[in-house]
């Protein structure tokens, strides 16, 4: 069987699952909605928090990324698996116990303000809908190219499943179909790196592959001819960064803060019965992210090596390899330079391909085909290949799903009912909170297929906003009872102006400027969330001080929600 | 009230930041710590194929953070159950 029919079979196989769990979990109340009734198994709840958390992103370009930038793809691997530790011991269980259905929903109440509960709604969309146009983009590219459709049709098919299991199931829906969604993209991950691991090194496990000698009998360690090769051919040794250290720090920093502040991360933990729940929940999450982010530095190496010597030729002797004859290129070479996103230019007309980190270079190789093309450099059989897709898809849509449901949840319960339209029954609130999904996903499909120019440069923004504005607001809700609205709603917005103005300088107005030369103390605007954070910090324990503290039934309300049991349940809603 | 008194409940508080307090120490040194403020010191030290202070940053790290979380859960059950505050 060829290529395109077996990914048709196996893309279209999950597709069917998907839709008949949704089918099976429908939602019949604004609870069911907006958190699946409170009664998510913390297991079932760990891999579709995974599911959520890892996107087209993690999945597609990950690893690509760490190909490309060797040590310092350290700051994807800690910052997005760190903060997990994060809510993990001081967010999710005291969340649990406030016991609401959104971010915005403790931080009006704790901070008993209509204008805290508003600029956490904005926040909170402007992050959801930066993220979501990226899922979509991801879903149209990979339809692209293994089912040959063209990305319109693509977004569009990606558009009608998400519709359809979000509108239906609401929370419930998502969870159940991300669990199923995390099975699929995880063993398609694992696959491939597997199957190159025992290639390479002989090791079943990647992770223990990552560190092994490779298997030709040279005894060289794979990492040590990682580093030979990226020398000679003039990058940096793979094992050492080019960052600055304080860069890495901040970025790293910022990533996971922003992590722990994300909204829809958060919501999941709302989903679980109990406090200790929320505890055993985040564990088993950030588990089943581990398998994943453990692996994609594995895969990273595996690929680079692969991907140089197919290139470039392998290296026999001591004599430094020439370059292979594009004649004799392989079918991933020339299946991906279809796409554009491999292209090569004979600069000294020897016909023969050439790439380095200097001026013999001869190709240009985007970092997202890494994951994609992998199987196909490494001469997996088809149904491999087949599975990467189908995974690279679960991935973006159970990403999508999530987080159109907060953008919905927002809109519904933030905003109208407890803002605009207080008064509305359940009934109607469920309405429009299928509506509100409705016109998110229509609006998000619109920016997957005209993806926005600055849809990369958005992803530092969204971390930053959930980074500056969200973390330190929540923290100092739970741990400080004394603080008070003032000093809230002064950090969030401080700390969110003083990074917005940073990110936008440096993307938007003065582009040329962004280099290191002119970064604050060498922050780069991916890294400056982690000051904006202790501006918030800053400027909220100023204000707090010169203002009154925080009334008696706000501090009684803090204590109640330190303690699993105990002082009553912290809200009846 | 759940907890027999006032002062049962500051304990339970206080046993509480401090669990807090050392895990997110350890999570401190072995990212920050050894993944990037000391990972050229801990490059000079070989395990296996890796140098240490790579494999902390890019391996190491995320496992012990997997751990930090699975013992939390862990000690806080216990606490609870200590003061009576498990749900159940």
């Amino acid at each position: 069987m060829d290529v395109q029919l077996l990914t048709f079979l196996i893309v279209g196989a999950s597709f069917a699952l998907y839709i008949a769990i949704a089918v099976w979990a429908r939602a019949g109340s604004t609870q069911e909605f907006y958190v699946a009734g409170g009664g998510v198994h913390p297991i079932a709840n760990g891999m579709a928090t995974a599911a959520d958390w890892m996107s087209a992103a993690s999945f597609i370009s990950m690893a690509g990324l760490i190909s490309f930038m060797g040590y310092d793809g350290a700051v994807y691997l800690l910052g997005w698996t760190g903060g997990y530790v994060l809510l993990a011991l001081c967010l999710a269980p005291y969340l649990r116990k406030f016991g609401k259905f959104t971010v915005p929903d403790f931080i009006g109440d704790r901070y008993y303000s209509q204008t805290a509960r508003t600029v956490a709604v904005i926040c909170a969309i402007f992050v959801c809908f930066t993220y979501v146009a990226g899922q979509m983009r991801g879903v149209g590219v990979v339809f692209s190219r293994f089912l040959e459709v063209d990305i319109v049709t693509g977004v569009v098919i990606g558009m009608a499943i998400v519709f359809f299991y979000t509108v239906l199931g609401g929370m419930k829906g998502i969870t159940y179909t991300q669990v199923a969604q995390y099975c699929v993209l995880i063993f398609a991950y694992l696959v491939p790196a597997v199957f190159i691991s025992i290639m390479v090194t002989g090791h079943v496990l990647p992770q223990t592959g990552f560190g092994a000698s490779l298997a030709d009998g040279s005894g060289v360690y794979l990492l040590e001819k990682l580093d030979g090769l990226s020398t000679q051919l003039g990058f940096n040794e793979y094992t050492s960064g080019t960052k600055g250290t304080f860069d890495v720090f901040c970025i790293t920093a910022a990533l996971m803060v922003g992590t722990a502040g994300l909204p829809h991360v958060i919501v999941r933990f709302f989903t679980v019965p109990k406090v200790r729940d929320a505890r055993k929940s985040a564990g088993w999450a950030l588990l089943f992210i581990a398998i994943l982010y453990t692996t994609a530095p594995s895969i990273a190496a595996f690929a680079r090596v692969n991907m140089i010597e197919t290139i470039n030729g392998p290296t026999v002797s001591e004599q430094a390899p020439t370059g292979t004859p594009y004649s004799e290129a392989p079918s991933w070479i020339t299946n991906w330079e279809k796409t554009g996103l491999i292209s090569w230019d004979d600069k000294n007309q020897d016909g023969k391909m050439f790439y380095s980190g200097d001026e013999r270079n001869e190709m240009h190789v985007d970092r997202d085909i890494m994951v994609m093309a992998n199987p196909e450099i490494a001469n997996l059989p088809a149904w491999v290949i087949a599975l990467v897709a189908a995974g690279g898809i679960a991935a973006a849509l159970s990403t999508s799903a999530g987080l159109l449901l907060v953008i919905s949840t927002s809109v519904s319960h933030d905003l109208l009912k407890r803002n605009l339209m207080p008064d509305i029954s359940d009934r109607k609130e469920l309405f429009y909170a299928r509506l509100a999904a409705g016109i998110a996903i229509v609006i998000a499909g619109y920016f997957g297929v005209n993806p926005p120019g600055f849809v990369a440069q958005v992803v530092a923004f969204a971390f930053g906003l959930a980074a500056s504005s969200f973390f330190p607001a929540i923290i100092m809700g739970i741990f400080m009872k004394r603080m008070n609205d003032k000093g809230a709603i002064s950090g969030m917005l401080a700390g969110i102006g003083f990074t917005a103005a940073y990110i936008i300088y440096f993307k938007f107005i003065n582009p040329a400027a962004n280099v290191s030369q002119n970064w604050w103390f060498g922050v780069s605007p991916e890294g400056i969330g982690a000051i904006g954070m202790l501006v918030n910090f800053a400027v909220a324990l100023v204000v707090f001080k010169m203002s009154k503290e925080a009334p008696a039934e706000i501090q009684q309300l803090v204590e109640d929600i330190r303690y699993p049991k105990g002082a009553g349940e912290a809200s009846a809603h | 009230m759940a907890f027999k008194n006032e002062e049962d409940k500051k304990a339970y508080w206080r046993e509480n930041l401090a669990l807090m307090t050392k895990l997110l120490l350890i999570w401190f040194v072995v990212s920050f710590g050894f993944g990037i403020l000391l990972v050229d010191l801990l490059n000079q030290i070989q395990l296996f194929g890796f140098k240490l202070g790579f494999w902390f940053a890019q391996q190491g790290a995320i496992y012990v953070f997997v751990a930090l979380i699975f013992i939390y859960m862990y000690k806080m059950n216990q606490l609870d159950k200590r003061y009576g505050v498990d749900e159940e």
